[in-house]
C-alpha cells in the first residue's frame, strides 16, 4: 500500500502531462488537409475557372439552342434527350478531366515540392506523423478533388439550366421540354458515385504511385513517375508484341469496362443502374487496385521519413 | 532524466563518417552551445537528436527515441532547423493556425503579442517578408510553444548584427526558464558565449572538449607573455601559441592562476580563441 502511494502522485504526474498533449489524429488530419488546399489553390480555382469559362460559352452557343428549340417538337424523344443533354454532359467530362489533370500534378509535387524549398523541416518540427502527412496528400486527390469536383459541377449544371430556362422564357418559351429532357436530377447521385468510386478509388493507385515517386525523386519526379511504366509498355511491345500493361494502366485513368458501365448506364438512366454500383463494389479490378495504393503509400510514408531537404 | 543521452553516436554518409561515436548527455535547464567547424557532424548530430536522421547507437531525447517516435517527441520539442524552412506561400494568420490546430502546447495569444511588436501583419505571406522578419515570425511561432527542449541550428545565419542580438535577448528574456533546455550551433561563436551553460566543440565527428561554462573559466587561461618569459611560459606546457601584434599568447589548461599571474596579464579565453587552440592542439595530436 504503502509504496503504491508513493509511486502514484508521480505517475498520475507523468500521465497528465502526456495525456494532455495528444491531439486527435482526426484533427492533425484536417489541418493537414486545409494546409495543403492553402498551399496548392489550383485545386479548387482550376475547376471553377474552367466552368466559368465552360458557363461563359455556353451562355453564348443558348442562341444556336433557341434555333433548336423550334425543331425539337419533331423530335423524338432519344433525340430531344441527346440534344438537351450533350452539354451537361460535356460539363461533367470537362471537369472530370480538369479534376484528372489538377491531381496529377498536384501528387508528383506534394512530397517533392517540401524537399526541395526546405519547409518539409518545418513541416516536420510540428508533432505530426509521416503517415498523417503522407495520408493527407492521397486524400486530396482521392477524396477531396472528387467531391470538389462533383459539387463544382452539380452548380455548373444548375447554372446552365438557370441561362437556358431564363433566355427561353425570356424568348416567350416553354421550358417544360427542357427541365423533363435534360435529366441532370436523376444523373446526379449517380454521378456522385462516379467521381468518388472512379475518380477516387478505381484511379488510386495512380495517385498513390505519383505520391511514391514524389517523395522519392531527388529531381524532375515527372520524368521518374513517367518512365517505367513508359518502358514496361515498350519492352512488353518489343518481347511479346501485346500491350497488357499499356491497356491495364489505361483502363486505370478511363475506369476500367466497370466505371465506363456505371457511367453510361448512369447517363442512359438505364434501369440496370441500381445494380451497377454494388457490381463495381464487388470488382476484383476495385479492390486489387485499392492494395496496390497501400502499398505505394506505404512506401511513400517510409520514404518520407528517410529523405530530407534536397 | 537527462533531457538528451547519446551513446556512441554513429552516423556514416558513404565514406564519411558524419558521427564518429559521440557521447552526450545533457541536463534539464541547461544551454548547450555545440561547436564545430564546417562539416564536423553538428548538424548531423542535431538531426539525429530531432528523428530527421537514423543512426546507429544509443540516443534517448526526453525517454523517446527520436527516429521512431518523431510525432511524439515534437510535442516536447521545437526547433529551427535553419532561417529559411517556413513555407514561402504560406501567410502569417496561416502558419499560427496551423500551429495552433496540430500543437498541443502552442499559446496562440503568446505568438500573436510576440508578433504585434514587429512589422509582421497577419495577412503577410512569407515569401515577402525580409529575412529577419522570417525568424521573427519563426521564433515567434518557436516561443508560444511550451517545449522541453528547443534546438537551434545556425538560427541567426544571414541575418545582420540588430536581429541576431535582439533573437538572442528575446530568447533569454522571454523564453528560458530553468526548467527548458536549448541546444544551439552556431557559427558566430561571440555571440552565443554570455547565452551558453555547457559548451560542445565537434571536430571530425567526434568530441574534442565537453564541459560547462563555470569549468572552461575555472580550467583554461590565456596570457600576453612577455618575451623575457617566454621559455618559462613554455615550461608551463601550454595547450596553444599564437601571435598578436607581434606578442607571444599563450594558453594553459588547469595551470594555477598564481603560477600564471608572473609571466603576464592572465584572463580566461574567448570561445572563439579557446576553439581555434583545442583544434589545432587535436591536428597537431594526430
Amino acid at each position: 500500500m504503502s509504496s503504491q502511494s508513493n509511486v502514484m502522485p508521480e505517475s498520475t504526474l507523468r500521465s497528465h502531462g502526456i495525456a494532455a498533449v495528444a491531439i486527435p489524429a482526426a484533427r492533425l488530419m484536417y489541418w493537414s488537409v486545409r494546409r495543403e488546399l492553402w498551399e496548392n489553390r489550383a485545386i479548387y480555382v482550376a475547376p471553377v475557372a474552367v466552368a466559368c469559362v465552360f458557363l461563359f460559352g455556353f451562355s453564348i452557343s443558348i442562341l444556336h439552342v433557341l434555333v433548336e428549340m423550334h425543331a425539337a417538337p419533331w423530335l423524338d424523344v432519344m433525340q430531344q434527350r441527346e440534344l438537351f443533354g450533350q452539354p451537361y454532359e460535356f460539363a461533367e467530362d470537362l471537369i472530370m478531366g480538369t479534376a484528372l489533370l489538377v491531381g496529377l500534378f498536384y501528387s508528383v509535387d506534394a512530397l517533392y515540392g517540401e524537399r526541395r524549398d526546405r519547409s518539409i523541416l518545418f513541416w516536420k518540427s510540428a508533432p505530426v506523423s509521416d503517415l498523417i502527412t503522407v495520408l493527407s496528400k492521397a486524400a486530396i486527390p482521392i477524396v477531396v478533388l472528387p467531391f470538389l469536383a462533383f459539387a463544382i459541377t452539380v452548380l455548373t449544371q444548375w447554372m446552365m439550366l438557370v441561362i437556358s430556362s431564363a433566355v427561353l422564357l425570356g424568348s416567350g418559351q416553354n421550358v417544360a421540354i427542357l427541365w423533363s429532357r435534360v435529366g441532370i436530377f436523376h444523373r446526379w447521385p449517380m454521378l456522385l458515385f462516379h467521381f468518388l468510386c472512379i475518380h477516387g478509388l478505381w484511379q488510386s493507385p495512380i495517385y498513390a504511385w505519383l505520391l511514391l515517386v514524389s517523395s522519392w525523386a531527388r529531381r524532375v519526379p515527372i520524368l521518374w513517375a513517367a518512365l517505367p511504366p513508359l518502358t514496361i509498355g515498350i519492352v512488353e511491345k518489343v518481347a511479346f508484341n501485346t500491350t497488357y500493361f499499356g491497356s491495364l494502366i489505361g483502363n486505370r485513368f478511363t475506369g476500367g469496362s466497370e466505371g465506363i458501365e456505371v457511367m453510361e448506364r448512369g447517363r442512359a438512366m438505364d434501369p440496370m443502374m441500381l445494380f451497377a454500383p454494388l457490381h463495381f463494389l464487388i470488382s476484383p479490378g476495385l479492390w486489387i487496385g485499392l492494395a496496390v495504393t497501400a502499398v505505394f503509400l506505404a512506401a511513400a510514408v517510409r520514404l518520407r521519413r528517410d529523405r530530407g531537404p534536397i | 532524466m537527462a533531457c538528451i543521452e547519446a551513446r556512441g553516436l554513429r552516423k556514416q554518409f558513404g565514406t564519411t563518417m558524419a558521427l564518429d561515436g559521440i557521447d552526450l548527455r545533457v541536463e534539464e535547464g541547461r544551454i548547450l552551445g555545440l561547436i564545430g567547424p564546417n562539416g564536423a557532424g553538428k548538424t548531423t548530430a542535431l538531426n539525429a537528436i530531432l528523428g530527421l536522421l537514423p543512426y546507429q547507437g544509443e540516443l534517448q531525447v526526453l525517454g523517446r527515441d527520436p527516429w521512431t517516435q518523431r510525432d511524439q517527441l515534437m510535442r516536447d520539442v521545437s526547433f529551427i532547423a535553419d532561417v529559411a524552412v517556413l513555407p514561402r506561400w504560406i501567410k502569417v494568420w496561416q502558419v499560427l493556425d496551423y500551429v495552433a490546430g496540430v500543437h498541443p502546447r502552442f499559446d496562440r495569444a503568446k505568438a500573436e503579442s510576440f508578433l504585434s511588436k514587429t512589422a509582421i501583419g497577419p495577412t503577410r505571406k512569407v515569401r515577402d517578408l525580409s529575412k529577419g522578419m522570417v525568424a521573427q515570425l519563426h521564433l515567434a511561432l518557436v516561443m508560444a510553444i511550451d517545449a522541453r527542449l528547443l534546438v537551434l541550428d545556425e538560427p541567426t545565419l544571414g541575418l545582420d548584427i540588430l536581429y541576431r542580438k535582439q533573437f538572442y535577448d528575446s530568447l533569454l528574456n522571454d523564453y528560458f526558464d530553468r526548467s527548458r533546455t536549448i541546444v544551439v550551433t552556431t557559427h558566430q561563436v561571440e555571440e552565443i558565449q554570455h547565452v551558453v551553460t555547457d559548451l560542445m566543440f565537434i571536430n571530425r565527428g567526434r568530441v574534442v572538449l565537453s564541459c560547462s561554462m563555470e569549468e572552461i573559466e575555472s580550467r583554461f587561461l590565456e596570457v600576453m607573455v612577455h618575451p623575457d618569459h617566454l621559455d618559462a611560459a613554455r615550461a608551463l606546457k601550454p595547450m596553444h601559441e599564437r601571435q598578436v601584434l607581434g606578442a607571444s599568447i599563450l594558453m594553459f589548461d588547469g595551470v594555477d592562476w598564481q603560477q600564471v599571474a608572473e609571466l603576464g596579464d592572465p584572463r580566461n579565453p574567448g570561445i572563439a580563441d579557446l576553439f581555434v587552440a583545442v583544434i589545432q592542439a587535436q591536428g597537431a595530436a594526430r
